[in-house]
């Protein structure tokens, strides 16, 4: 089982008469994309397209998706699994990715939430969406269309503009192929049988709107943990329908590019082997969390393991899930490492989780996501920065004639929970 | 040549060169310039600082008027227009560094201006002061006293001039439990990886977040009569009157509300909202009584059930809230329910 992952690098995107690649100028037609965007949904009332660059006095808000363009170039199955292509099996064959550019959905969906970059500017260290050419939606729907189904259409749109432009990269010639290999857990040849087991446990948002995420185009709210392949994730198997308190909740770009895969791939058979990959959820009732901690510690003592990984999703109530998980997998002797946000106050004086477990001793801090920033005016503004009041991160006020002071929460990714970006908190 | 830092520096009786323990009893003073181990400061830290005065106050008098001497001290110390002040060091001594220890906070927090003291790691004024001031860990005796300037010298000049700080045993000082934010050299995923293979090979790692000691509350008896007695509605789930009239934000909550319900009967969509931006608002939002059960705890008290509802519930949202920010809420809301007799509270989360 193999995936081989082509990088096309993306250098600029500007707008042209047709949508094309030339070399790693990525020419895009504003028609075509738009209509590629829009489908035939008629939930959408208008999409308007504005393309954003490193380093340019420009704010994109309220982000809802970021996805990376990609085409699948070889073997079984297309992008989106269950939501754009069918639901054939993917993650083996040849997969093309145009680097450097990104797809984003901007639009105001629920009011308190979604987040937002800044392209330039003391937030621009905060989120990798501030390095990426991003071609941004703004999408409205048409009124008496409930919250739900606006979710949808933006998540859909987003996913369609994303193929579109991955298609243009069909035939390019990738920079760099990376080579991702599998084999049946128990082939493990006799000279790497002194390695240590490691398995990653892949903890996902289940808990309604704009807290949701799709596997194959199912919900996760009814999912039992199940294994993945981890390259099945690079050709979009995975698809976020999140985005509340958008500072810890994986994008679909950050799924496509999930960092934890691509760390074990890497340090596969050289420190470790990664065995597995299992999928668990994270919903709202006790007898949920207890049902999916169960049956996802299960799945893993199966895969018989020495290590985990647990990557989480979210703060406060998936803190349950987590120590749940965690305390679970370390009562059965199996070494667990867990990637958390903290939520340690404005001042960072306060606890940084709603639930703890001793069992939880090696814990890596990827931001307080409380701690405030100050965000001077961009030059541009691509939707609507009166929403920050309501932001989860801003409150009446964070909007003056300086700019935005907000909590770190308000940036898209800054406290990723995949552990994507190279924040991280101490004791002072 | 840049202008020197101005700097203040306190020291108790004995180091400020008036006595001994008979002259533990003064009051505050200051005098011009540099005193005692003050002169080593200026000593290592000559071309960058100068301690433009010296504020001095017996042990036994701070002890015993923490409050008027603090405000004396820090008239004293506004008076030089200082921009940064040392306290001590104040090694084991116990007096001595609570004294200290309030000098520094109290800088700090009403002049605004950087402290920085130092002290034992066993000094028990360390446990009162160290969440709020920068405490560089000394010996227990004068003995360390050139080390302990050296590393208070260095650790003050870096905060002045903002430049960004090392971990806690980097830069000397006892951590203060004060999370904050920095750019490590390698991804959370990265480390993650590097530490699980660490801990699979058992060799030392770092967590970077210690578990904290959770708080646990043991439950009260039950009521003996529930019809007798009075029963308040407090929820964390954001329920408010509709435009949120407090403000109360959407995650990280600052603030809670509490709201007059004496003559309402139920909660309609029209009045009620949810301000809470962790869960999906819909339902909420359709029927506020899916967090706040007004309706249900009205129909128990028509019954008969429980004696009577507290004429006013409390709202706040659970999103990302601080658990300090709830401690605090929770002392405030506690005091009145208790002030009026309630008995017993039903709390609703989300």
């Amino acid at each position: 089982m193999v995936l081989d992952l082509g990088h096309i690098p993306v250098e600029d995107v500007e707008w042209g008469p047709k949508t094309l690649l030339d070399g790693s100028i990525l020419q895009l037609n504003r028609e075509d994309l738009v209509a590629s965007a829009w489908g035939n949904d008629p939930r959408i009332a208008s999409i308007e397209t504005e393309i954003a660059k490193p380093g340019e006095s420009v704010r994109i808000i309220p982000i809802k998706d970021v996805i990376e363009p990609r085409v699948k170039v070889e073997g079984k199955g297309g992008m989106f699994p269950g939501l754009i292509s069918s639901v054939e099996t993917v993650g083996e064959g040849r997969t093309h990715a145009l680097s450097g550019c990104s797809v984003m959905t901007v639009g105001q969906i629920v009011g308190f939430q979604e987040g937002m970059i800044d392209m330039s500017g003391p937030g621009a260290p905060y989120s990798s969406f501030s390095k990426l050419l991003n071609i941004a939606l703004v999408i409205k729907v048409k009124e008496r269309i409930s919250r739900h189904e606006h979710e949808v259409a933006l998540r859909m749109a987003g996913l369609r503009a994303a193929v579109f432009l991955g298609e243009t990269g069909r035939h390019a010639q990738p920079v760099e192929i990376q080579r991702f290999e599998m084999y049946p857990t128990t082939q493990v040849s006799r000279a790497d049988r002194h390695l240590p087991r490691v398995a990653y446990l892949y903890m996902l948002l289940s808990q309604g709107l704009l807290h949701d995420t799709y596997l194959y185009g199912r919900d996760l709210k009814n999912l039992l943990p199940t294994l993945i392949m981890p390259t099945e994730v690079m050709d979009g198997a995975i698809v976020s329908g999140n985005c509340v308190s958008a500072c810890d909740k994986n994008t679909t770009y950050h799924h496509q590019n999930n960092p934890i895969i691509n760390e074990l791939f890497k340090r596969d058979r050289q420190d470790l082997h990664f065995v597995g990959t299992v999928v668990t959820n994270a919903n709202v009732t006790l007898m949920d969390k207890e049902r999916s901690s169960n049956y996802a510690v299960k799945l893993i003592e199966m895969l018989g393991v020495d290590g985990v990984i647990l990557s989480k999703e979210g703060f406060g109530n998936p803190d349950a899930d987590t120590m749940m998980l965690c305390a679970k997998l370390e009562e059965k002797g199996i070494a667990t490492t867990v990637i958390t946000d903290e939520f340690a106050g404005v001042d960072g004086r306060s606890q940084s989780l709603a639930d703890t477990t001793p069992r939880a001793n090696a814990l890596v801090s990827v931001g307080n996501a409380n701690e405030r920033i100050a965000l001077p005016s961009m030059a541009k503004v691509i939707g609507d920065e009166t929403i920050i009041d309501k932001m989860a991160g801003g409150q009446p006020g964070s909007l003056s004639e300086q700019g935005i002071t907000a909590e770190l929460q308000v940036i898209v990714g800054a406290t990723n929970e995949l552990g994507f970006e190279l924040l991280s908190s101490r004791e002072t | 040549m840049e202008t020197k830092i101005r700097v203040v520096h306190y020291l108790n009786q004995f180091f400020g060169q008036i006595g001994g323990e008979d002259k533990a009893g003064i009051e505050p003073l200051g005098k011009v310039g540099a005193i005692g181990p003050g002169l080593l400061f200026q000593q290592i830290l000559g071309r960058e600082i100068e301690i433009v005065g010296t504020v001095i106050c017996g042990d036994n008098y701070f002890s015993e008027h923490l409050e008027q001497a603090t405000d004396t001290v820090l008239s004293l110390i506004r008076g030089y227009e200082p921009q940064l002040v040392l306290a001590g060091p104040a090694f084991n001594a116990g007096r001595y560094g609570v004294a200290c220890g309030a000098v520094c906070e109290a800088v700090s927090s009403h002049l605004n201006i950087l402290a920085v003291t130092g002290m034992f790691a066993e000094n028990p004024a360390v446990e009162l002061y160290k969440k709020s001031v920068y405490i560089i860990e000394t010996q227990a005796t004068t003995l360390g006293m050139k080390d302990a300037a050296e590393t208070m010298a260095q650790l003050a000049v870096k905060l002045t001039r903002g430049e960004s700080l090392g971990s806690p045993a980097e830069e000397g000082y006892l951590a203060r439990g004060i999370r904050k934010n920095y750019f490590a050299a390698h991804t959370g995923a990265t480390r993650a990886v590097e530490m699980l293979l660490r801990k699979l090979k058992g060799e030392p790692y770092i967590t970077e977040y210690p578990m904290p000691v959770f708080d646990r509350v043991e439950p009260l008896p039950p009521l003996e009569r529930l019809s007798e007695a009075t029963i308040a509605l407090i929820t964390s789930g954001g329920i408010v009157p509709k435009g949120n009239p407090d403000h109360i934000e959407s995650s990280s909550a600052s603030r809670y509300g509490k709201y007059d319900i004496s003559g309402t009967m139920a909660l309609s969509a029209q009045s009620y909202e949810t301000a809470h931006g962790g869960y999906d608002p819909t339902y909420a939002n359709a029927d506020p009584h899916r967090v706040l059960p007004l309706d249900v705890v009205r129909d128990l008290e028509r019954e008969g059930v429980i004696g009577r509802l507290y004429p006013l519930y409390y709202a706040t949202v659970g999103n990302g809230t601080a658990v300090a920010s709830a401690l605090e809420f929770a002392r405030e809301i506690a005091k009145d329910l208790v002030r009026d007799g309630v008995q017993a509270v039903i709390i609703s989360s989300t």
